[in-house]
C-alpha cells in the first residue's frame, strides 16, 4: 500500500519522504478527491455505473428510435394493420386478441402489445417518464430531507420536535400504503393548495407523492449528522466570528453534509422509480394511454395469458436499472463513506 | 404514542378531504356518483360545514363501524376484519422465512466476507432488492404456477378448511414477498456481524476454548441479530398494514392489501382512507411493542 512504501522510504534516508509524496502526488487530496479515486477504483461500481447511464442514454434517445426505427408514436394504435416479417405478413394483433411477438426489426422490435402499439418504443418512452420520475423525486426528497435534517437538528429544542414529530407521523405509514392513498386522493381530482393547482393527469402527482413519502428516511439521518457537526469547532468559530445560524446552516454544516447526500442520492433514485412502477402497476401513477415501465408491467400481467413478454420486458428494463443504480450506490458508498456510518434508517 | 396516533388521524383526513382540488363529495362518491347521493354524502360528512366538523364526522364514521363504501356498498370494517386473516398468514410466512433465510445468508456472507461467494451473493441480494415484487410475483404465478401446475395459480384456501393446501397455495407469495426482505436483511445482518466480529467478547469468547460454531451462534449471532429485530417488527408491521398490496393483488389472495388495491382502482375513497388510517396505527402501536422487546432483549438500552 502506498502509506507502507511512504513509511519504509523515511525511514531509509532523509527528503525520502518528500521526494515520494511529491512523485505520487499524495500530498493535499481533499476528501472528495479521495472519494472519486477509491470510486473510479471500483471496477464494479464504475461497470454499472455505465450501465446506468447507457439506459438513461438509451431512453433519451426515444425520439430518434421512434422516428427512424420504428416509423410510430407510444400511443399509436397499429391494432388493424399488417407488417411483412421474414417475407410473410402477419397482423400485428391476430384476430383473437393475441400481438406478435418480437420481430428483431426496425418495426415491433419487440413486439407489439394488445392495442397494437410498438412495445419497444413504448418501453423507451416509459424509461424517460419512469426515469424523469424518479431522478425529479428524489432531488425533491433530497432537498426537502436536508432543509428538514438541517433546521431541526441545528436549531433542536422546540423546533426540532415539531419537525421531526411530523416526520414520524409520515413514517408511520408503511410507503406503499401512504403513496397510494395519496394517489388515489390526488389523481381524480388534482391538487390544490391555495394559488397553486396542477391537475390529476399531471405528471408531477406522483413526483411530488414519492418526493414526500421518503423525506422521512433521509431526513433522520441528515439530523443525526447536523447533530454531531454542530457541535464542532469550525461551526463554533463561525459563531464566535459572528456568523448568524442561517449563514452557518448553510455554509459550514451543508457542506459537510454532502457526502451524505451523494450516498443517499443514488438509493433514492432506485427507490423512487421502484415506487413510481408500484403506483403505475396500480393506476395511480403514469396515467394511460403515457407509458411507464410500470402500467407497462400492469397491462403486461393483465394480459399475460396471450404473451408474457409483454410483462417481462419491461419488468426486466426494471430490474436491469434499478440493479445498476443499487450496485453503484453501493460503490459510492463504499467510497465515500468506508466506515458506513451512515445508512438508511427504516 | 396517542399524539401519534391523534396525528395520524389528522393526516389522513387532510389528505382525503383537504388537500385535494374539486368537490369532496364527488370525489368521496368514486368514480361514477349517483347524482342524489352526493347531496346524501355532503350530510353524512359535513362537507357543508367547516373543517374541525368534517373531521369529526369522518373519525366518527370510521370508528363506529359504520363505514359503508359507496362503490362497493360493502361495510368496510366488516371487510377489513373479514380478510386479516388473509394478510395475516401471509405476513406471517414470509417474515419467518426471510428472517430465516436473511439470518443464514448474511451469517455465511460476513464469514466469507471479501470472497467470491460474498461477491456473488451480495449481487444475488441487491438483484432481491431491485426487482419490484408485483413483476416477479406475476412471473412466479405465470410460469410456475400456470404454465408447469407445480404451484397453484393464485387464490388462497382457508387455514381452517386445509392446511395442507393453505400451505400449498401461500408457498409462492411466501417467496416472492420474502425476496426483497431478505435482500436487505442480509447485508444489514452481514454488516452488523462484522461489526460484532471485532468486538472483544468474541475474542473473549475464542481466547476461552469455546468452538468456532458456540461462538458464532451463541455470541456473533445473538448480539447481531438484536437491532435486526426491532427492524423485523416494524417490516412485519408494514406488511401487515397493507404495505403486501401488490404480492397480495397479484397472487389473489383477497386479503387486506388486496381490498385496498381494489378500492384504489374504483377510488373508493372511504375503503382507502380507513385502511390507510389503521395500517398506520397498527405500525405505531406495534412500534412501541417492538421497542419495549428490544429493551427486554439487550439490558443496556433499559434507561431510556
Amino acid at each position: 500500500m502506498a502509506t507502507d512504501r511512504a513509511s519504509d522510504v523515511s525511514l531509509e534516508r532523509p527528503g525520502a519522504f518528500e521526494e515520494t509524496a511529491k512523485r505520487e502526488h499524495v500530498a493535499g487530496l481533499g476528501p472528495w478527491r479521495l472519494a472519486v479515486r477509491r470510486l473510479r477504483r471500483d471496477r464494479t461500481a464504475v461497470l454499472f455505473g455505465a450501465v446506468f447511464v447507457l439506459l438513461v442514454a438509451m431512453c433519451l434517445a426515444a425520439p430518434i428510435w421512434a422516428n427512424e426505427f420504428a416509423h410510430t408514436g407510444p400511443n399509436e394504435n397499429h391494432l388493424t394493420e399488417k407488417i411483412t416479417v421474414d417475407g410473410e405478413r402477419k397482423n400485428v394483433v391476430s384476430l383473437d386478441g393475441i400481438p406478435i411477438g418480437p420481430t428483431w426489426q426496425g418495426q415491433f422490435f419487440l413486439g407489439a402489445d394488445t392495442n397494437g402499439r410498438d412495445t419497444a418504443v413504448r418501453l423507451l418512452y416509459g424509461g424517460r417518464n419512469s426515469l424523469e420520475i424518479g431522478v425529479l423525486a428524489a432531488l425533491i426528497t433530497a432537498a426537502l430531507a436536508v432543509l428538514a435534517g438541517l433546521i431541526a437538528g441545528y436549531a433542536r429544542g422546540f423546533t426540532d420536535t415539531v419537525i421531526s414529530r411530523s416526520l414520524d407521523v409520515i413514517w408511520a405509514y408503511p410507503v406503499a400504503l401512504l403513496a397510494v392513498a395519496l394517489g388515489t386522493a390526488l389523481t381524480l381530482q388534482g391538487l390544490k393548495i391555495g394559488p397553486i393547482e396542477i391537475s390529476g393527469e399531471s405528471k408531477l402527482i406522483p413526483i411530488l407523492i414519492i418526493a414526500v413519502v421518503y423525506v422521512p428516511y433521509m431526513a433522520r439521518p441528515v439530523r443525526g449528522q447536523v447533530l454531531g457537526l454542530r457541535e464542532k469547532e469550525f461551526v463554533e468559530a463561525a459563531r464566535s466570528q459572528g456568523a448568524g445560524p442561517v449563514r452557518i446552516m448553510f455554509t459550514e454544516i451543508l457542506p459537510n453534509l454532502s457526502s451524505t447526500i451523494v450516498v443517499f442520492f443514488p438509493l433514492m433514485v432506485a427507490n423512487a422509480i421502484l415506487l413510481e412502477a408500484a403506483l403505475s402497476f396500480l393506476g395511480v401513477g403514469v396515467r394511460p394511454p403515457e407509458p411507464s415501465w410500470g402500467n407497462m408491467i400492469g397491462n403486461g400481467v393483465d394480459h399475460i395469458l396471450t404473451g408474457p413478454h409483454l410483462a417481462i420486458v419491461p419488468g426486466l428494463m426494471l430490474v436491469i436499472t434499478v440493479l445498476a443504480l443499487n450496485a453503484f450506490g453501493d460503490g459510492v458508498r463504499d467510497a465515500f463513506d468506508p466506515r458506513a456510518k451512515i445508512h438508511l434508517e427504516h | 404514542m396517542l399524539v401519534v396516533l391523534f396525528a395520524i388521524s389528522v393526516l389522513t383526513f387532510v389528505i382525503f378531504n383537504v388537500i385535494p382540488g374539486g368537490d369532496p363529495a364527488l370525489r368521496m362518491a368514486g368514480r361514477q356518483p349517483d347524482p342524489g347521493q352526493l347531496e346524501r354524502i355532503r350530510e353524512d360528512w359535513g362537507f357543508n360545514e367547516p373543517v374541525y366538523v368534517q373531521y369529526v364526522k369522518t373519525m366518527g364514521r370510521v370508528f363506529s363501524g359504520d363505514l359503508i363504501s359507496y362503490s362497493t356498498q360493502q361495510n368496510v370494517l366488516e371487510e377489513i376484519g373479514k380478510r386479516i386473516g388473509r394478510t395475516f398468514s401471509l405476513a406471517i410466512g414470509a417474515a419467518i422465512i426471510w428472517m430465516a433465510f436473511a439470518t443464514a445468508l448474511g451469517l455465511y456472507t460476513a464469514i466469507r466476507a471479501g470472497r467470491v461467494s460474498d461477491r456473488l451473493l451480495t449481487i444475488l441480494a441487491l438483484v432481491g432488492i431491485s426487482m419490484p415484487v408485483f413483476w416477479i410475483g406475476a412471473l412466479m404465478n405465470y410460469y410456475l404456477g400456470f404454465k408447469a401446475g407445480i404451484f397453484p395459480n393464485g387464490g388462497y384456501v382457508p387455514l381452517d378448511e386445509d392446511p395442507i393446501d393453505w400451505l400449498y397455495h401461500l408457498i409462492m407469495p411466501w417467496t416472492a414477498l420474502s425476496l426483497l426482505f431478505i435482500g436487505v436483511y442480509s447485508r444489514i445482518l452481514r454488516s452488523n456481524v462484522l461489526d460484532t466480529l471485532n468486538e472483544d467478547y468474541v475474542r473473549t469468547a475464542r481466547a476461552k476454548g469455546l468452538s468456532e460454531r458456540r461462538v458464532l451462534l451463541g455470541h456473533v449471532l445473538r448480539n447481531s441479530l438484536i437491532p435486526v429485530v426491532t427492524l423485523w417488527g416494524l417490516d412485519f408491521g408494514a406488511v401487515l398494514g397493507g404495505g403486501a398490496i401488490l404480492t397480495e393483488t397479484v397472487f389473489d389472495l383477497q386479503g387486506v392489501g388486496q381490498y385496498a388495491a381494489e378500492s384504489v382502482d374504483l377510488f373508493d375513497v372511504p375503503t382507502v382512507l380507513a385502511i390507510t388510517m389503521f395500517g398506520a396505527f397498527f405500525i405505531v402501536v406495534l412500534n412501541t411493542v417492538v421497542d419495549i422487546i428490544y429493551a427486554i432483549l439487550d439490558p443496556r438500552i433499559r434507561l431510556t
